[in-house]
């Protein structure tokens, strides 16, 4: 769970043991694991080219992009997750994790499938410049469908930290969003606000408690009980388990 | 003079003249991305109500957000432009300091989105075609912002613009700043003025994060692919609408009027289209953005974890 068992503070989780934590065992099909990112706009600075940060990145972490997606169940319901990898590159947005986010919603929307988000990023990826910002429109527009369309059922969890432009797309658009405790949540990041505005940042001001409170999320869900409640959440929508019924 | 001395200059003065008109047009061809920045952000380049003024022949300013403010770094209101309605939306900057202070520097708040998203809704619901502006450093980063959901702001924007049953025509008239921008920008058709620029960080930000330094700007500004013309190269933007030699401030009337023919032909083509063939028209434009490639086999060792 990566909580520490003195203080209960919590330490940040790879992808693969979230999704192990998420996911029944032997349930889990990844999508698009293959895909990679073409260095659109050639950002090279001096010191290391973006394609070798990716690589480098890629080696450390043994993923190929900074989300995986896929399908899988949840307490025996089927589902269709993504979850965003702080480790890779601080779990930017560039054109990868848009297209992949995009075709898992995509494949949900199809397949009539619940969705679950974890968000986990610092926003959007720079090297890939305006592309990645354009990543937050196409995703929204696919949401547009799932959401409005389809009238189907999207939540989005967001874990520490949650910055920028994830923020300020699929991380607030849930039907329901969840926040773990304790997290960092933001759309302009503590240093961008005392840049801007020349003061300090109180502790504690962008903490999901705080932000609960001045109604930002639905529920703070502790680790060990995000399963349980997600499934409760899925059965109160009409998402049944697959033996069932 | 010419009379009073017997000297004649005046072959000599026309051909500076010349000398200096040719390298004026040289110098404004060959501005570096940071030289257009400078000219996006110039304190005398027109502004949106300026535009709006020049190209509508009737115009009503509306305000609020109906929830406890009217920002007015968001200007919104109805016009009509060659006898028909639209509804225009748009940042707006200052003229001088003491407009810029309460304009709040067009960076809006959670409000101003939330005004921009009624009128929107607005617009859908009474079938005005919708104008948007872009010209804004980025949404207003303060803690306050942030309790209101400055994020959650933004993505509902995002999210209900491509539901909008009537046509979308953005222009980015000055500088658009991430987010920020784009809260307002999921069109059809999307225009950059050619100095304008558009960008994910502004190349401030991006050289203190990459390179410690907001010295380093200029070359922030070069890698990150700002310009309008690097916008139409990445299909981002769908035309680059002409400035008059030295920038739009040098004849805004003129600006405008480019403005207003390409929204004019834009809307001529997304009108003839049915409702479903117009959203998924604005869903096609951004689905295919991004650059990846798929299939390519992965160096095994980096797998080995």
């Amino acid at each position: 769970m990566n909580i520490c068992e003195q203080c209960g503070y919590y330490l940040k989780i790879s992808s693969s043991d979230r999704i192990e934590l998420s996911v029944d065992p032997g349930t889990w099909d990844p999508m698009d694991d293959g895909m990679v990112s073409l260095d659109p706009i050639e950002f090279h600075s001096e010191e290391e080219p973006y394609k070798d940060r990716i690589d480098s990145y890629q080696k450390k972490t043994g993923l190929t992009e900074a989300v995986q997606t896929g399908t899988g169940q949840l307490n025996g319901i089927p589902v269709a997750i993504g979850v965003m990898d702080f480790q890779f590159m601080g779990g930017s947005m560039g054109s990868v994790v848009g297209e992949k986010i995009t075709r898992l919603i995509e494949y949900a929307t199809n397949k009539l499938l619940p969705l679950i988000l974890v968000c986990a990023s610092g926003g959007a990826r720079m090297q890939e410049g305006s592309l990645s910002l354009m990543q937050m429109a196409k995703i929204s527009s696919a949401l547009y469908d799932y959401q409005s369309n389809k009238k189907l059922f999207y939540v989005s969890i967001l874990t520490s930290p949650t910055t920028g432009g994830v923020t300020a797309s699929f991380g607030m658009l849930g039907d329901i969003i969840i926040a773990e405790p304790n997290a960092y949540i933001a759309f302009a990041g503590k240093r961008v606000i005392e840049q801007t505005l020349n003061k300090t940042v109180p502790e504690g001001s962008q903490a999901a408690e705080y932000l609960f409170h001045k109604g930002l999320f639905d529920p703070i869900v502790p680790r060990n009980l995000l399963k349980g409640v997600l499934s409760e959440l899925f059965q109160l929508h009409a998402f049944f388990p697959f033996n069932k019924n | 003079m010419a009379d009073d001395t017997g000297l004649d200059f005046s072959d000599q003065i026309e051909a500076l003249e010349n000398k200096y008109q040719q390298a004026l047009k040289d110098l404004y061809i060959r501005l570096t991305p940071i030289q257009r920045l400078t000219i996006a952000r110039h304190p005398n380049r027109p502004t949106v109500l300026d535009h709006i003024l020049n190209i509508t022949e009737k115009w009503v300013e509306l305000h609020g957000d109906r929830a406890g403010y009217d920002d007015p770094a968001i200007v919104t209101g109805i016009g009509s432009m060659n006898g028909k309605s639209y509804m225009f939306i748009g940042q707006q900057k200052g003229r001088n300091t003491k407009e810029n202070i309460f304009r709040n520097f067009a960076m809006p708040t959670p409000h101003g989105y939330r005004k921009a998203l009624r009128m929107m809704k607005y617009a859908d619901h009474h079938g005005f075609p919708i104008i948007t502006f872009v010209d804004t450093p980025g949404a207003f980063a303060d803690l306050k912002s942030e309790e209101l959901g400055q994020g959650e702001a933004i993505a509902q924007n995002l999210r209900t613009m491509f539901g909008l049953k009537v046509p979308i025509v953005t222009v980015v008239t000055g500088e658009g700043g991430s987010g920020g921008a784009l809260a307002i920008a999921c069109a059809n058709k999307l225009f950059m003025l050619e100095n304008s620029a558009f960008y994910v960080a502004s190349p401030e930000a991006c050289a203190a994060i990459l390179w410690k330094s907001s010295q380093q700007a200029p070359k922030a500004a070069e890698k990150l692919k700002i310009t309008a013309q690097e916008h139409y190269r990445l299909k981002i933007a769908d035309g680059i609408i002409p400035e008059p030699l030295g920038g739009a401030h040098s004849d805004p009337v003129w600006t405008s009027q480019q403005i207003k023919l390409a929204i004019t032909q834009a809307m001529e083509e997304l009108t003839k289209m049915d409702t479903e063939e117009l959203l998924r028209h604005r869903m096609l434009k951004f689905r295919s953005l991004g650059g990846f490639q798929e299939g390519v086999p992965v160096d095994p060792q980096k797998n080995a974890t």
